[in-house]
């Protein structure tokens, strides 16, 4: 397995993004005048959710990448986008948690988006959880493919579902339609901490394809010597 | 075509015959359902008042717990036997077998639905006859859904260990939009309205249901196969 010097750099670049995103956040941005520095948690919040958004869009594109060519490069990367997936709906999850006691003074609501975003979080553990019940790589690598097509068509019917359910979340401030209503030094470091998390979910990604590359040769290794 | 139509009736008649021969699932769904009803009546107490308001939820809630019994095990007869190979060895396009499966799912499911339904108007004293109508329209869609992502996911699950487990984990997250949609649109119905108020769900769980049907006609043969 030959060192990628790439993948390192990144990783340097990802630490020095999230320390400038992080002054950025806690030094260039204002205090938000009503919900005082609360607030500031957002700059965890919404690039988490971004990512994992991203995590998910890879995860489709890895299970219909595999389906079609049956090559295992594909699967390693739907794997390791959906385990990042998780990772970052969980810091999604919490972060939102933290900042929703004090604001909408509970941990918990079942508002839309945090609905849908918790139910994003279970169809992708189960996901998982079906990777690690099947040992043989070719049967895992389908079968994850499959329930990994069907949860990624399944996020915006989950979406409306759960919208018309219910709706208290304010609505996206970023990604709506109209002109973004945020003043420009908090869009500012909030654009940072989405390069730095992007950033670090590029690195966490090679390296994690890295690692199930390593997995399978030393798979194959111990079969050969047997 | 008709090649196709043919070998979808072929395994429809296959396992309809199989049912009505073993009876396997059948009685003991209706077994099934009907504990629930007794279940739900102990937890919720005897307050009519009470009951009321979650009745549409209940009903879905028993559809759905039948349907994970009853779905997860379509594919287990094919294990013994060699049947597996036999489906393997079918001439032509794989997705008429799942068809077939589906078609089989969603008569076997809509029998016990049927039957369930009575039991639940009968215990809960419930004004079926005015219903009707909107039931005849919501209960066919979300059976649809439910038994088409049922069945892919039966077909992945019956290949691997933990299968009870691992069947439900998947199952259920991808179906909240379904039982979302069915449960207002069976409180539309219930409520005696027209059935027009709920037209944005039947909507909704239609796209729903078509979606889930082209992912399970396009990547069955993948499942099958592995």
């Amino acid at each position: 397995m030959p060192r990628r010097p790439l993948v390192r750099v990144l990783g340097w670049l990802a630490l020095l993004a999230l320390l400038v995103g992080l002054g950025m956040a806690f030094g260039y941005a204002p205090r938000e005048a009503v919900q005082g520095n609360v607030q500031r948690i957002m700059y965890v919040h919404v690039p988490a959710v971004l990512t994992a958004y991203l995590a998910f869009v890879l995860v489709l594109v890895g299970s219909i990448g595999y389906l079609a060519s049956a090559r295992p490069g594909w699967d390693r990367l739907a794997a390791s986008a959906a385990e990042l997936g998780v990772l970052f709906t969980g810091i999604t999850i919490a972060s939102g948690s933290i900042w929703g006691k004090p604001t909408w003074g509970t941990w918990w609501t079942w508002d839309a988006r945090l609905t849908s975003t918790a139910i994003l979080f279970l169809v992708y553990v189960g996901y998982l959880l079906l990777r690690a019940m099947v040992d043989e790589p070719e049967r895992r690598a389908r079968f994850a493919a499959v329930v990994g097509i069907v949860g990624a068509a399944n996020i915006p019917i989950v979406h409306f579902s759960v919208k018309w359910w219910r709706a208290l979340h304010q609505p996206s401030t970023i990604l709506g339609p109209e002109p973004s209503p945020i003043a420009a030094p908090i869009a500012l470091a909030l654009l940072a901490n989405w390069v730095a998390f992007t950033l670090l979910f590029a690195y966490f990604l090679a390296r994690r394809v890295e690692i199930a590359q390593l997995e399978e040769a030393a798979l194959q290794g111990a079969v050969r010597a047997r | 075509m008709s090649g196709y139509a043919r070998r979808v009736g072929i395994v429809l008649w296959k396992d309809l015959l199989v049912e009505r021969r073993t009876k396997e699932s059948l009685n003991a769904l209706l077994f099934f359902g009907l504990l629930l009803l007794f279940l739900f009546q102990f937890s919720l107490g005897p307050d009519r008042a009470q009951v009321e308001s979650v009745l549409p939820g209940l009903l879905w809630l028993g559809f759905v717990l039948a349907g994970l019994l009853g779905l997860g095990r379509s594919f287990l007869a094919e294990r013994d036997n060699d049947c597996w190979e036999g489906l393997l060895l079918t001439p032509g396009d794989k997705s008429a077998i799942y068809l077939g499966k589906l078609v089989a799912n969603v008569c076997v499911m809509g029998a016990v639905e049927l039957v369930i339904l009575v039991l639940f108007g009968l215990f809960f004293d419930v004004d079926l006859a005015r219903a009707l109508p909107g039931l005849a329209v919501v209960l066919p869609l979300g059976t649809l859904g439910l038994a088409a992502v049922g069945t892919l996911f039966a077909a992945v699950t019956a290949q691997v260990r933990a299968r009870e487990l691992l069947f439900p984990v998947l199952l259920l997250p991808a179906q909240v939009p379904v039982l979302l949609a069915t449960v207002s649109a069976t409180q539309v119905a219930l409520a005696g309205q027209p059935l027009a108020d709920a037209s944005a769900w039947l909507q909704l769980l239609a796209g729903a249901d078509l979606v889930y049907l082209v992912i399970g006609l396009l990547t069955f043969e993948f499942v099958l196969d592995a």
